[in-house]
């Protein structure tokens, strides 16, 4: 087990726009980061809920999207060579003898190290569950909130709830293999690309599968099998549609997830810090961005930045106790510059 | 002073001032009610959805393609569902009763 223990100076949870900028100034003072977060891609809320919107509040660019300030803050941290762990979230940790901090993911990734900076903004995206009585009991036997393995669904009565790509394109994977596909959507309007809905359409005039417009009310079952599901349709009517598996794409939203067990101080889901170097209770543990707290915060990215440059000169002494820290500016530093890689 | 009224999920009415210009989801955000707005307002989330009462129903812009896109993932949608921070206050809504959607 030990050899796949992964040492390294900083280890971000969170990789948005503060923990992508926090790569950057940990690397001017030579310290490497790894990166841990529990969405498919790199940039937090920038790429996962506004990609295409248009941030007007960075300074010195008067306009940007979500996804080019992402594209910008990886082309600007790049030298530094920063290591992503994705599609995991942060869950246990664990302070060693000689003071660092042991991390492990979700998926059993270990990471060692003096820092951790907690840079999760909302919190880490996770899949919004049916609220709905008993829907926990069918959770991951018959109701499930992601496709891991196609093969279980074969021959199965599978019903798809949603309208976005997530949705249709499971919905197009899976019908080959299912006994009886069927798609409901509370609207005949889809989100999801234009190819994949026409697809869709297409299977449903050939009879291969069904799409109810309408929501769901009601799951019913015994034990942990799902038998059927009832729906209200657009048109007043109630549908009862009898099925087996549910797959249920009501995109992602955000939670706290294991941190809020960390034994940090909270406020109301914030993690509170002190202003000089942004760390909280537990020495060793910083937090930056949207999650932490303190009198005066503004949930600002350039807040984050701000945050993320005063942690590093913490983080720094934890991590190079038998160092000088000499603080630079890249413009007049060879030494930074070299870093950069721009000499 | 124009009012909102908000009903929380215990069924609690709260009657709040409106500021003309402010978003419904900010007047109920700033009187510190249990609304979430993850997307702080950009319609990028579904976490500030209100039902509608139905005579202020009327007097609201129609929702744009992006909030009805983004009501796809709420849940217990109805025909008086919208998301507060797409409703842009002001005096013409005086007494405008919204209900909190249920936290999903």
């Amino acid at each position: 087990m030990s050899e796949d223990v992964i040492k390294t100076d900083m280890v971000i949870i969170g990789a948005g726009p503060v923990g992508l900028f926090a790569v950057f100034e940990a690397g001017l003072l030579g310290l490497k980061c790894h990166l841990v977060d529990n969405l498919d891609k790199i940039g937090g809320q920038c790429a996962e809920l506004y990609p295409e919107k248009p941030i007007f509040d960075i300074p010195a660019i008067p306009r940007c999207t979500g996804q080019e300030l992402v594209d910008g803050l990886m082309e600007q941290c790049k030298p530094f060579e920063p290591v992503f762990h994705l599609n995991q979230q942060a869950e246990s940790i664990e302070r060693l003898d000689d003071g660092s901090w042991r991390l492990v993911t979700s998926e059993g990734t270990v990471l060692e190290a003096p820092a951790i900076v907690v840079a999760a903004g909302a919190g880490s995206f996770v899949p919004r569950r049916i609220p709905l009585p008993g829907a926990e009991t069918y959770e991951n036997s018959s109701l499930f909130y992601a496709v891991r393995k196609m093969e279980q669904f074969r021959g199965k009565h599978i019903l798809v709830a949603g309208g976005g790509d997530s949705a249709l394109d499971w919905v197009l994977s899976l019908q080959p293999l299912a006994a009886s596909m069927t798609l409901v959507h509370r609207r005949d309007d889809f989100r999801a690309a234009p190819d994949s809905v026409e697809k869709m359409r297409r299977l449903v005039a050939e009879g291969q599968m069904r799409l109810v417009i309408g929501q769901i009310t009601a799951l019913a079952g015994r034990d942990a099998q799902l038998e059927s599901v009832d729906i209200k349709t657009a048109a007043g009517g109630q549908e009862e549609v009898d099925c087996d598996t549910l797959l249920a794409f009501y995109g992602l939203k955000m939670e706290l997830g294991p941190i809020a067990s960390w034994g940090l101080n909270l406020d109301r889901n914030l993690i509170e810090v002190e202003t000089e170097a942004f760390e909280t209770n537990v020495p060793g543990i910083f937090a930056i961005g949207d999650i932490c707290t303190y009198p005066g915060k503004l949930k600002l990215i350039l807040s984050g930045f701000h945050e993320a440059a005063l942690m590093c000169q913490k983080a720094f002494k934890l991590c190079r106790p038998d160092e000088k820290l000499v603080f630079r500016y890249t413009t007049s530093s060879t030494d930074l510059q070299k870093k950069l890689g721009v000499i | 002073m124009a009012k909102v009224v908000v009903v929380d999920r215990e069924g609690v009415e709260h009657v709040l001032e409106g500021q003309a210009g402010w978003s419904v989801m900010e007047v109920i955000r700033e009187a510190g009610l249990p609304i979430e707005a993850a997307c702080g307002g950009c319609c990028a989330c579904a976490t500030c959805h209100v039902y509608v009462d139905e005579e202020h129903l009327a007097k609201l812009e129609e929702p744009q393609p992006d909030e009805n896109m983004m009501l796809d993932e709420a849940f217990q949608v109805q025909d008086n569902s919208r998301l507060s921070c797409q409703l842009k206050f002001s005096d013409a809504l005086d007494g405008i009763k919204v209900t909190l959607a249920p936290e999903f």
